[in-house]
């Protein structure tokens, strides 16, 4: 569907995308995550046709369109500012695209009314932008992007101006809407949370460069690198090498064990995710291998779970993340000695 | 009444004095029956009387409101381009050079703007045989000159702060990049092209010391004309011009709120507020 290869754009001295391969099937949700200046938006912009690439090739259906303008390209874009018409009404916005195709009569009327149906917003066809609250404004930038059935649809940041409640429905909207119409979707974000809920493959993206690519399940358990363990989620990370029959990890006293066997003795990574670490009182744990002596230094309460900050033996500080069930056990206070634990197979070792 | 209740309303009094009285002065004194434009002699109409009988006061009138009108037209086109280009284009070779240059009349005196431009007329006159002397069209052509800086100022300042991705959104529905000027880019910056306009066509119709230089017998705005006559003394009729376009003004200004009233109304009745 959609193949990119050795894409690159700089702007002055900075490479805002550097050498990127993917390649994104059709009747895909695909997200791009990335902090800001990851290039994720400028990859996205190269994309529609809005920036030029200094180099590589984005293949639609085969046919390069790296150099095409963007009123030639058969993707459309829903803009984090929405960008609707100020001047025009609802329905004639939506319509615009279609217009452009010398699309007019019954079929413009049919095929706007369906469009606006998709998204709940026929009711409104009549009014102008400014009348609209936000979350309908999207609805309708959504529907403007997609009357065209595009062979692609791009959406920057779609869910960024909404309030927290409103975004929740909103993903679910734009589930539906990709699942009925079958366009393939390729949504920028930065909230990870955003991308793991709603795509079926995310592309982490840093400096410029794709990090992985990946289901979120895989990208979340076997992240392949630092970065990648570091932004999806939180993680104990540590630096360690291989020591005995184990890892040793440096700030933690234990023998790190995991389940994977240790085939080189160079430097790695271990990261284990805090709610893989199980907290208890020092008398109910031995202290053998995956299991460290500390103090707990600060907690911090989330209603559904609480996470606790402890000081190791070895000094590392490690975060141990407990659900707030209603049998989850004794409360630690700070400064309480616990002793914190975790299965072999959280360990997951990182060679970059 | 409390004394900052006063104190406001007198602030007010005075303000509104300070930018009233004089011409309120202008129409009353409009009335006298005075040969002296600063003497009050009685009610009389008479020079209202005197002013349309003025066939050359009218015809420089007439000239003046016919060269504001095509002028700031031609302004409001040439500018709005400056504008565009300055706005929307980053990077081109000259950029900084031709924004100077389109900038430049903002900032020089006016005088030297208008020796210059009778030196390019007289010069070209001379080698290439046009304009063989000055009128209308040179006129037209240097209010022109002058009067887009400020129409491309304009411009420029709107697009600056208007959504740029409201323009990539009609590229991106399909419409070509000259389609999507006129279809998007003008009708939001429209409110700044009427004041574009408005500002080009009330700097024009008031200049003088461009038209001094320019205007030869037979294409002398009422400016040039009007301070021509104060040289021999000030006569009332003047001050019934005066009061004859403040009346305009004020009309053309209520016109304005009514309109803008009715709309905001129609607006707020539409969205249920």
């Amino acid at each position: 569907m959609i193949r990119i290869e050795g894409l690159t754009k700089s702007f002055g001295h900075d490479r805002a995308v550097d050498a990127v391969d993917l390649s994104i099937a059709a009747g895909e949700f695909f997200a791009l995550l990335g902090g800001s200046g990851s290039g994720k938006t400028t990859l996205l912009r190269m994309i529609a046709g809005f920036e030029r690439p200094d180099g590589g090739r984005i293949l639609i259906d085969g046919e390069d369109m790296a150099q095409a303008p963007p009123h030639r390209r058969p993707v459309n874009m829903m803009f984090q500012s929405y960008a609707l018409f100020p001047h025009m009404s609802v329905a004639k916005n939506v319509e615009f695209g279609l217009r452009q195709e010398g699309l007019r009569g019954d079929e413009l009327r049919r095929r706007t009314d369906e469009a606006l149906d998709l998204v709940a917003m026929r009711e409104f066809a009549a009014r102008k932008p400014h009348q609209l609250s936000g979350g309908q404004k999207q609805r309708v930038a959504l529907a403007r992007a997609i009357v065209k059935r595009p062979k692609v649809l791009l959406l920057d940041e779609p869910l960024s101006a909404l309030d927290r409640k409103l975004r929740e429905t909103t993903q679910i909207h734009l589930l539906d809407v990709q699942k009925r119409t079958g366009v393939t979707f390729v949504v920028v974000t930065h909230d990870q949370d955003e991308a793991m809920a709603m795509a079926s493959r995310v592309a982490v993206m840093n400096a410029g460069r794709v990090e992985q690519v990946d289901t979120p399940r895989a990208l979340y358990a076997h992240p392949a690198n630092r970065f990648v363990a570091g932004f999806i989620g939180a993680t104990n990370l540590l630096q360690a090498r291989a020591g005995g029959q184990g890892l040793l990890a440096e700030g933690v006293r234990t023998l790190l064990r995991p389940s994977a066997s240790i085939d080189s003795a160079e430097p790695c990574w271990v990261s284990i995710r805090p709610e893989n670490v199980a907290i208890a009182a020092p008398a109910l744990a031995s202290a053998d291998a995956n299991a460290e002596h500390g103090v707990v230094e600060a907690m911090s309460y989330y209603g559904d779970h609480t996470v606790y900050y402890v000081r190791a033996e070895g000094g590392a500080m490690l975060r141990a993340a407990r659900f707030n069930a209603a049998e989850a056990g004794p409360v630690f206070k700070v400064d309480a000695p616990v002793t914190l634990s975790w299965p072999a197979t959280a360990i997951t070792v990182l060679r970059s | 009444m409390t004394g900052r209740g006063l104190f406001r309303r007198s602030v007010l009094a005075f303000g509104l004095a300070f930018l009233y009285a004089p011409l309120v002065l202008v129409v009353i004194y409009s009335f006298t029956a005075s040969k002296l434009a600063t003497v009050w002699a009685g009610f009389s109409t008479r020079w209202y009387g005197e002013l349309i009988a003025d066939e050359a006061l009218l015809e420089a009138a007439w000239l003046s409101l016919r060269l504001a009108f095509i002028s700031a037209t031609l302004a409001l086109a040439l500018g709005t381009l400056a504008g565009f280009a300055l706005a929307r284009f980053p990077r081109f070779s000259g950029r900084t050079l031709f924004a100077g240059m389109v900038f430049a009349p903002l900032a020089m005196p006016e005088i030297v703007m208008a020796i210059s431009l009778l030196l390019l007329f007289v010069n070209m006159g001379e080698i290439l045989g046009w304009p063989s002397q000055r009128g209308f069209l040179t006129l037209v052509i240097a209010h022109t000159t002058f009067t887009l800086s400020y129409v491309a100022v304009i411009v420029a300042g709107r697009l600056a702060e208007s959504d740029r991705s409201i323009e990539e959104a009609a590229l991106d529905l399909g419409a070509s990049p000259l389609k999507t000027f006129f279809v998007i880019t003008l009708p939001v910056i429209a409110p700044a092209l009427a004041a574009g306009w408005l500002l080009a066509f009330s700097l024009s119709l008031d200049d003088v010391v461009t038209s001094q230089f320019i205007s030869a017998p037979g294409a002398t705005p009422l400016p040039v004309v009007v301070l021509g006559s104060v040289k021999l003394g000030v006569s009332p009729k003047i001050n019934a011009i005066g009061a004859i376009s403040v009346v305009l003004v004020l009309l053309a200004t209520s016109a304005a709120y009514v309109v803008q009233s009715r709309r905001g109304r129609r607006l707020r009745q539409r969205s249920g507020l």
